[in-house]
Parts: structure tokens; C-alpha cells; sequence
């Protein structure tokens, strides 16, 4: 594949000239619609990078505090994290250099498992706008829109915002970010909402998958890990549960880069964008602004402006 | 014995009634073991459940007594779980996960009344596995996909009927009182052809392995596999033989309840100190802490190894490490530079 080679040569080319002592990017991953992160660190290494349709890692997230000079393989939503990430001194942009890659969206191996039925998965082929899925005594194409993750579908930033060289063609945007099923989630009653988000965070067994795939998650300590105060129940249960992600979605108000990569790493499938994107919506539609996108504006938990709503505000 | 799958439902309805039931049921797309209360709530169409069983009788969270503190003394109440249950329909390598978890909670040291009085009461029937995933690796340490270790009693599926094995005296006893009709030959024949066609076709190397990590701490290699590692717990949460825990109060004023909930070794918080000092203070040392507990400390506490071959860390990872390819990348390392 096209995208796979300039990957390569990028790394090879970085890694041989020792401009950075590590690329990470992806390698191929041990099951069928799976990549795993790669970390190479020689030229003759670079041969082991690949891309494709299941690189949905954000490798944003092994990215702060690294010491000496890194590239790293990133998408759009990765770029729009990285950006964050610079913007809160926990990148040094000196030291990283950015292969940027648009992408095409992401397959959803949930989305792809409902499609099976239960059948496993064995092998897996990409042909032009299907997806080929084998198994034991059967072979099924599905269109490959079908298998794409909600969040990539929803995306407006597939091409990467900030990058030292991009491998592979700009592919078109959306005008803007898709966020019609946030609408359709908050136009339900609030007896329903409340219950549907029972039954989910009811299956959250706090393993903290979310938080740890998340390159915005940086904090020396997380609220949760806290004893003195304890701020929050430590045991799975739903209220607590649901606690931990509403404080969760709160702390990346203004930051979340939108990226999916927690709900891609939980294990139980929780459905968390329904909040994490509509944190990410309410600050676009009150502030106007969106995690990311641009380096130099300045994001909305450090500024203030004169006609910032401030609904919270007691009035005479 | 047999079981019709037409007169299942009507079993487990009874079964209801006298035990707490706990079956695969389906949620959203994944299965999982939940108290049921008719066999309509059951699917056994299931290749294995997110979480295992283990959460049934070492449930994430548990209570595991209240206090109130008074002018006087103070009042404590232990909660012992001692409703009798049934697991219907695990998978034999979660049977044999549970004799490994008998090892920690059971041991001549200390006796967990908490899992072991859930232990007791527990009769444990399994389903064998007619399809096993590629990434099942059972075989690999004693297990297989109709092994009896660990169960009460054992379900082949036929096709139209259970043929059901009685494995231990409980077992016997359990079926007894289910007034089963006996297996014929031809019964016992497809048993056996089923057994015969599941094949588990992924094997890992364990030959030389605790050898090999007997001195392998410093090993390079454990600066290579770890990298990758987020530090969450969803391969230790997933796991049916990690049993790590931790304890909390949830207290208000004078009154509140001790509280056990499942901990994992890849936390940073598994081994902060108070002062500060983290003993395992990046994802290196605890990623090798998972592997050496299961190939090696395990190995050396109890002659056993802590790992059914279930493969469920495999797919629940989010970045898919694979625990045979960190095996095989530890067997294949030098060992410590002595």
C-alpha cells in the first residue's frame, strides 16, 4: 500500500540520518482487523511499520514526557491531541517530528463482530469500499461505511492539522463535525438518558482503559486514585461509575480531541462518546472553539471573553 | 445423563427457584455471567464471556462487613454470601482457572472465607467447547476444550441434546436431583465424536519458560515488550486466575462499610507507598510483575502456572499485546547479563 511505503521510507530515512532515535508507528497486529503500536528504532526496522484501516490507535498518548527526538505516525484527530498537548507544555514540538497521514476512517471491530453474528473472525480484506470478512465456512463483503467507527464517520478533521511531512494524498472534509447523534441523545427524556447510561456505565469494571488510551489523561494523579480526599467511590458500581466518566468528560472539556480512542479501548464496549462528544459540542457551540484544530489560537480554558456565556453567574 | 436443549429452559426455570443461577446472557454484543431467573434469559450460542466467571464468586466489588461505631463498642456485621449457586455453562478452561484461584484464597497461610464460602456453595457446571477461538490456547497448559478440571459436571452439545458428565461427587449429588434420563450408547458415541472434532489449533511454548524467568529480571527483553502497555487493567480484569484486590472503607461519621475491590499489578497505584516511593515506578516493572506473577512466583508458590489459556487478555487488550508473543519473545531473549 501507498501510504505504508512513504511510512517507511519517512522512518527509515529519519532514523538513518538521526534526526529522532524512535518512530512510532504501526505494526501489524496479531488478529484479523487489528494493528498494534510499533516502536522502531533502527532504519532496517522501518520495514516492520505499516498502515491501514485499523491503525485507530491515538499514538498521541505515549507521547508526553518522552525524552529525545521522536516522529511519530499520526492522523487527524492524532494531530488535533498533539496540538493540545503542545499547547500544555507537555510536548516539546523540537523534539517531535510529525508523519502525518490523512486518513480514510476506521474499522469497527464491534460493528464488524454485530455483522458476524457471533461467527469469529479469521481473516480480514480491504477491497474498494467493501470489507471482506472470512471465517470458518463462510465469506461475507459488507460496504466498508458500515464497519467505520461512529466518531470517524462524525469526523471533519481526517487530514492531520500539524505535520513535518505528510504521507499520502489529502482526502476531502466535511464542512463540519457530525454531531447529530449527541443531538438525538440529549433530545431524549432525561428518564431515558439516565437509564440508558445506567445500563452502560453498569458494565464499566473501572479498569481504566478510557482514561489510560487517552492522550489527554496526563495527571500525575488521576481523581479517582486519590485517598485524602477521597472524591470518589473506588468500587464498580454504576454511580460511581457514571461519577468517574462525568468527572472524566468534565477534566477534557475543551481538550478532548474528539479521536474515539476511548471507546476503541474499552473492553466492554461502553458507549462514551455519547459524552465525551457532547462536551466536546457544547464548547463549540458557548465558546466557538474546538480542541486542536489550530496551534495558535488560544483554547478556551485560558481565555476570557466579554460575551463568553455565563450562565453560572449569580444576577441581581 | 442427558439434557434435550427443548427441555433446557424448563431446567433452568426450576434450577431458578432453588439456586442462584448464573449463565452466559447477552449484552449488547458480548456475554457475560449473570444471575438469571428463567433459562429464557440464557444464550449459549457464546464463544466465551468478557469477564469470566471468576466475578461470581470474586466479584469486583463486594462488601465485606458494615461497622457503626457507638458510645460503647462498636457494632460489625459480616457479609458472607451463602446462597447456594450454579454457574451453568462456563467454559471448562474457567472451571480450571477456579483451582487456581482455590490455591491464593485457600491456602495454609490464610482461608478467604468471603470466596470460600461462595466456593462451597457453588456447583459449577460446564459446557464444553465444540468451536474453540484461535485464541484459545488451552492445550497448552493442561486444559482443552472439554477438560473436566475444576468442574461439577461437564455438557457436551450434540446438537439436539446435551450429553452431561458427571465429574465429581458434587456433581453426582447435583445431578441426582435433576431426575435426568440416562445417556445411551448412541448418545455417548456423539459425545465423543464432538469431543474429537474440536481441535484447538494455537499452542504457546511453556517448555523452559519458569527456568528461563528464573533469571531473566533484568533481561533487556523486558525493555522491549513492555512499550506498548497503556498501564489499564483490561487484561488483568479480564483474566479469570488474577485475584489481586484491594481493601477501602466507604464510611460516613461513625458508620460504614469494608469494602474489596479487584486491584490490578498494572496500576501505578498497585504499589505506592504512602511516603511517595513506588517500588514499580514505570509500566517496565509492572507489565514484567503480570508475567513473572503468572510464569514464575505462582510456579514457585504453588507448582502451577496462573494462566488457562483462555485468551481473553489477547482480545481485550487496546493496543493487542499478545501474551504469546511476549512469551515467545521472552523465550527467545538471552536472559540476564550476568
Amino acid at each position: 500500500m501507498q501510504i505504508t511505503g512513504l511510512i517507511q521510507d519517512a522512518a527509515k530515512r529519519l532514523l538513518a540520518e538521526g534526526r529522532v532515535e524512535l518512530v512510532l508507528g504501526f505494526g501489524a497486529g496479531s488478529l484479523p482487523l487489528r494493528s498494534t503500536p510499533c516502536f522502531v528504532r533502527r532504519p532496517e526496522d522501518a520495514g516492520k511499520l505499516i498502515w491501514d484501516q485499523t491503525c485507530e490507535n491515538n499514538l498521541a498518548v505515549y507521547l508526553p514526557k518522552r525524552k529525545g527526538k521522536t516522529a511519530v505516525v499520526a492522523k487527524g484527530c492524532d494531530t488535533r491531541a498533539i496540538v493540545t498537548l503542545i499547547q500544555e507544555n507537555q510536548i516539546n514540538r523540537e523534539n517531535l517530528y510529525i508523519i502525518g497521514v490523512p486518513c480514510a476512517g476506521m474499522i469497527d471491530r464491534r460493528k464488524v463482530g454485530a455483522l458476524l453474528e457471533g461467527r469469529e473472525l479469521l481473516a480480514a480484506r480491504l477491497e474498494p469500499g467493501a470489507l471482506v470478512l472470512e471465517g470458518k465456512d463462510f465469506e461475507k463483503t459488507v460496504p466498508l461505511a458500515e464497519t467505520l467507527h461512529d466518531t470517524c464517520l462524525a469526523c471533519a478533521c481526517p487530514n492531520p492539522v500539524i505535520y513535518d511531512e505528510l504521507a499520502g494524498e489529502r482526502v476531502p472534509e466535511k464542512p463540519a463535525s457530525d454531531f447529530s447523534a449527541v443531538e438525538a441523545f440529549a433530545a431524549l427524556p432525561a428518564a431515558e438518558r439516565r437509564a440508558f447510561l445506567a445500563e452502560e456505565l453498569s458494565r464499566c469494571i473501572r479498569c481504566y482503559a478510557c482514561r489510560q488510551a487517552c492522550p489527554l489523561c496526563y495527571c500525575e494523579e488521576c481523581f479517582v486514585d486519590c485517598s485524602t480526599p477521597q472524591w470518589i467511590g473506588k468500587a464498580a458500581q454504576t454511580q460511581d461509575n457514571l461519577l468517574f466518566q462525568a468527572v472524566r468528560v468534565f477534566h477534557l472539556a475543551g481538550r478532548c480531541a474528539d479521536c474515539g480512542a476511548c471507546e476503541r479501548a474499552c473492553p466492554v464496549g461502553l458507549k462514551l462518546s455519547v459524552l465525551t462528544r457532547k462536551v466536546v459540542k457544547d464548547v463549540k457551540d458557548l465558546f466557538g472553539y474546538e480542541a486542536g484544530v489550530d496551534l495558535e489560537r488560544k483554547p478556551a480554558l485560558t481565555t476570557f471573553a466579554p460575551n463568553d456565556p455565563q450562565a453560572f453567574l449569580v444576577k441581581e | 445423563m442427558i439434557i434435550k436443549k427443548s427441555k433446557l429452559n424448563a431446567l433452568l426455570d426450576r434450577l431458578a427457584g432453588q439456586y442462584q443461577v448464573f449463565a452466559p446472557v447477552k449484552k449488547g454484543l458480548d456475554f457475560y455471567f449473570a444471575p438469571i431467573r428463567s433459562g429464557a434469559e440464557a444464550d449459549f450460542s457464546y464463544g466465551n464471556s468478557v469477564i469470566p466467571p471468576k466475578e461470581v464468586l470474586f466479584p469486583p466489588t463486594e462488601a465485606l462487613f458494615t461497622y457503626a461505631v457507638g458510645d460503647a463498642a462498636a457494632d460489625l456485621q459480616e457479609c458472607l454470601d451463602t446462597g447456594k449457586k450454579v454457574i451453568f455453562g462456563l467454559r471448562p478452561c474457567d472451571a480450571q482457572s477456579f483451582l487456581l484461584l482455590d490455591k491464593v484464597f485457600c491456602g495454609d497461610q490464610y482461608r478467604d472465607p468471603y470466596y470460600l464460602t461462595r466456593r462451597d456453595n457453588t456447583v459449577l457446571v460446564g459446557l464444553g467447547c465444540n468451536e474453540p477461538r484461535t485464541t484459545c490456547f488451552c492445550t497448552s497448559l493442561n486444559g482443552g476444550p472439554f477438560g473436566t478440571a475444576g468442574l461439577d459436571l461437564l455438557l457436551v452439545d450434540t446438537g439436539d441434546q446435551y450429553v452431561v458428565e458427571a465429574v465429581s461427587a458434587k456433581g453426582k449429588d447435583f445431578a441426582a436431583g435433576l431426575n435426568l434420563p440416562p445417556a445411551g450408547e448412541d448418545d455417548r458415541a456423539a459425545a465423543a465424536k464432538v469431543k474429537e472434532a474440536a481441535v484447538i489449533s494455537c499452542t504457546i511454548n511453556l517448555a523452559g519458560l519458569k527456568e528461563k524467568m528464573d533469571g531473566n529480571y533484568h533481561d533487556p527483553v523486558w525493555d522491549l515488550v513492555y512499550e506498548r502497555c497503556l498501564g489499564c487493567g483490561a487484561c488483568t480484569y479480564s483474566c479469570p486466575t488474577c485475584h489481586c484486590f484491594d481493601i477501602v472503607d466507604e464510611a460516613k461519621d461513625a458508620a460504614g462499610c469494608r469494602i474489596r475491590n479487584w486491584d490490578a499489578c498494572m496500576f501505578g497505584l498497585f504499589t505506592l507507598h504512602g511516603s511517595g516511593h513506588n517500588p514499580r515506578p514505570t509500566q517496565k516493572e509492572r507489565f514484567r510483575q503480570r508475567f513473572m506473577h503468572k510464569f514464575k512466583y505462582f510456579t514457585d508458590n504453588f507448582a502451577a502456572v496462573a494462566c488457562v489459556g483462555c485468551g481473553r487478555c489477547i482480545v481485550s487488550c487496546p493496543v493487542n499485546i499478545d501474551i504469546r508473543q511476549v512469551l515467545a519473545d521472552i523465550q527467545g531473549a538471552g536472559g540476564d547479563e550476568k
